[in-house]
């Protein structure tokens, strides 16, 4: 398949046999991570700019790990680090980035937009690690990934996606990706934490968890951002873990294979429990190791915009 | 008879030629052209192919000087508007310092006097509370002596409604109207887009209509308590339409205005391929899906909503040119409303009788600012208007500092080619 997009800014830009083509050649690439020597020199001489103006530990780490893998030279630019903490604005980072001629950047930042914001002004691909409430492409496109490695397809299976929606980029790009694959989605959290406008959105919503994972064959665990109870959302954490917390008496109505994903950091005893997140079925660390070879046939489809012809 | 200082000869109005009279900046006669004509010392300009229309008056005016300059000062503001067609601007308080005393109000006047000896006329809106801070009255009694026309803390939603109340009643002693920026002061205030489809997809936080709709509530209820007058601004959406419908068919003194940007654009254009997060629209109250769309409309036709008005809100171009979450609100409006009000005209959206309330004997009644509806002693604010020529927005062809708008590169018809206020030619 010839790759044509210059950018990645969201997974609805993607049709299903671009996805697939991403899958398969991640997949390639899984078979590297069990070498001795994990490197390639797929990317040699290409750079990458990870420009991080909102903090990350493991998305940033997966891409900076992928890049290095196919032999990439990886540059980091975090906000602390950027002039965007001396008022410089995003278009004028854009175009110094631009000046140092990278072969692609890898952008987070807290604005929803700011992907395409920069997409617009640079010549080199960009490939969104999040922006704002927006999209986060390559943590949808790993969790599918980590689900299509565990059943062949995702396809028929149902999918319930848990914990603050409004407010997750995550969720947004996995019910386009996972509706886009065949998957049917769930929704469940509390009201104050769904979008508006959810009636258009091919989901199914539920207020009630014990209701929403009946018959299941994965959840999907949202990190709660805590500020939420500051923001008045919550009326406390502990009420939240109650009523919208994945225990293990949930699990009982579910599919027995029922997998548990989780995109990180945890918070243990909130969102999920303990228990859940070490158990057999949890798929949280297949998750960052798909993570990091979805990214590597990212880099490598976006920065040779050439795939298998 | 007066002597006749200015003969317009041969101008379209209302689908017949006419000759238009002036003497001592007022119109003297209007009567069918005639072939010969002895003009005697009178100047004359000749119109032939010309529309005209009686100067507008807009209500709802950033003009950011003092403090924001940069954006637009009143020199460049008022130079937008004689080129937009306006004979009468209103401009907004939240300048910096706000215009909450007499010495900031003056200061505009004189820059008007100074740039724009001729007009447009400029009717500075006073501040509602000091420091728009909503907290204590403003000294409207100064304000008023120094030239204040109105009041307002247009910008920033008056949160406490005794304050509120108190400020209507105040304005009132000094027979000035209170206009509201109608938005829930906790209800996603200033956030740009609306709450809905568009906003979910997108990922941005939206304010809702009811945002609108519950202050226009309030606004109502107060102003049939009150039986005093108060100004809505900036409508945007259905719900609000409707509860001042009910207001009206009450007999309550609201009045209201709506902007060119809400007749014409939707929500939509921020997730359009091209415009996709376009900070410039992002506009307060933020552009609504089309049934609001339809609904201004509707409401401007049935008289629902009174005037039309720009909410002319220049910003400078690195300001727009950035995270949509970061970007003010605004959308510039004087040079482009007349175009894209009159193509609502020519599309038979709006009655050409609709177009001339709102723009000009609405406002004017409510602010008690000078008309022109061509009857004698009206006076003399018009212009020679071509229909048919076709401008492409740009930067170079708005005459504001303010290049913010969602229509840049829009190929607009119709375009002002000379204005005359109180008689005395001004473009």
């Amino acid at each position: 398949m010839k790759w044509l997009h210059k950018d990645l800014l969201d997974v609805s830009q993607l049709s299903k046999p671009e996805v697939m083509a991403i899958f398969e050649t991640a997949g390639r690439f899984q078979e590297l991570q069990e070498r001795p020597v994990k490197k390639v020199p797929t990317l040699k001489g290409r750079s990458v700019v990870l420009f991080f103006a909102e903090p990350s530990t493991r998305t940033k780490t997966s891409f900076d790990v992928a890049g290095k893998r196919l032999s990439a030279d990886t540059f980091s630019l975090a906000k602390s680090s950027s002039s965007l903490t001396k008022g410089e604005s995003l278009k004028d980072t854009a175009l110094t980035l631009q000046a140092m001629a990278p072969d692609a950047i890898v952008i987070r930042h807290w604005c929803s937009g700011a992907a395409r914001f920069m997409a617009d002004r640079l010549d080199c691909s960009v490939i969104n690690a999040g922006d704002g409430r927006h999209a986060h492409p390559t943590q949808a496109l790993l969790d599918s990934f980590t689900l299509h490695q565990e059943w062949g397809d995702v396809a028929g299976k149902t999918i319930l996606i848990l914990g603050d929606i409004a407010h997750s980029r995550v969720a947004r790009s996995n019910v386009i990706l996972l509706t886009r694959l065949g998957a049917k989605v769930r929704l469940c959290g509390p009201r104050t934490l769904l979008p508006p406008a959810l009636k258009t959105w091919p989901v199914k919503v539920f207020s009630d968890l014990n209701e929403a994972v009946k018959g299941v064959d994965a959840v999907m665990c949202l990190r709660l951002q805590l500020e939420r109870q500051k923001d008045g959302l919550l009326p406390d954490l502990r009420e939240y873990s109650r009523t919208f917390g994945l225990g293990a008496r949930h699990l009982e109505r579910a599919n027995p294979d029922v997998r548990i994903l989780h995109p990180g950091p945890l918070n243990r005893g909130v969102e999920i429990s303990s228990e859940l997140a070490d158990s057999a079925g949890s798929l949280i660390l297949d998750q960052v190791a798909s993570g990091v070879v979805v990214r590597m046939a990212l880099l490598f489809l976006y920065m040779t915009r050439k795939g298998e012809e | 008879m007066a002597k006749i200082d200015l003969i317009v000869r041969r101008a379209k109005l209302g689908g017949k030629d006419v000759d238009v009279f002036v003497s001592r900046g007022k119109i003297v006669e209007v009567k069918p052209s005639a072939e010969s004509l002895d003009a005697g010392d009178a100047t004359v300009e000749e119109a032939f192919g010309l529309t005209l229309l009686p100067s507008l008056t807009d209500v709802h005016v950033h003009l950011r000087e003092p403090g924001f300059e940069y954006k637009e000062d009143v020199e460049s503001g008022l130079r937008a508007a004689a080129w937009g067609g306006f004979s009468n601007i209103m401009c907004m308080a939240n300048t910096k310092p706000v215009n909450d005393n007499g010495s900031v109000t003056e200061l505009m006047l004189e820059k008007a006097r100074r740039y724009w000896p001729k007009g447009p006329r400029l009717f500075p809106i006073g501040a509602l509370t000091k420091g728009l801070k909503g907290q204590e009255l403003a000294p409207m009694a100064e304000l008023a002596q120094a030239g204040c026309a109105a009041f307002s803390n247009d910008g920033v939603p008056v949160e406490s409604t005794k304050i509120f109340r108190l400020a209507v009643e105040y304005a009132s002693d000094w027979d000035r109207v209170v206009i509201d920026h109608c938005e829930d002061p906790y209800l996603g205030v200033g956030v740009g887009v609306n709450e809905g489809e568009v906003s979910s997809r997108l990922g941005l936080p939206g304010q809702p209509d009811v945002a609108e709709a519950l202050q226009v509530a309030r606004d109502v209820l107060l102003a049939e308590y009150l039986d005093l007058p108060i100004h809505l601004a900036h409508i945007s959406c259905r719900k609000s339409a409707d509860l001042i419908r009910y207001a009206k068919a009450r007999g309550v003194k609201v009045t209201a205005e709506t902007t060119p940007h809400y007749l014409t654009m939707t929500e939509n254009i921020l997730e359009a391929e091209a415009t996709e997060y376009d900070a410039l629209a992002k506009v307060n109250p933020p552009l609504r899906p089309e049934d609001d769309r339809l609904a201004m409309i509707e409401a401007l036709n049935d008289g629902t909503i009174d005037c039309l008005a720009t909410d002319h809100a220049p910003h400078a171009g690195h300001e727009k040119e950035t995270e949509f979450d970061v970007a003010p609100c605004g959308i510039t409006g004087l040079d482009t409303a007349l175009s894209v009000t009159w193509g609502l005209v020519r599309d038979g959206v709006l009655t050409r009788e609709t177009f001339l309330r709102a723009w000009t004997t609405a406002p004017c009644k409510v602010f008690n600012l000078p008309v022109n509806t061509f009857a004698p002693g009206d006076p003399a604010d018009f212009f020679l208007f071509d229909e048919a020529e076709e401008w492409t927005v740009s930067p170079s062809t708005l005459h504001s500092k303010g290049k913010n708008t969602p229509l840049l590169g829009s190929v607009l018809k119709g375009r002002v080619k000379t204005h005359f206020i109180a008689g005395k030619k001004i473009v």
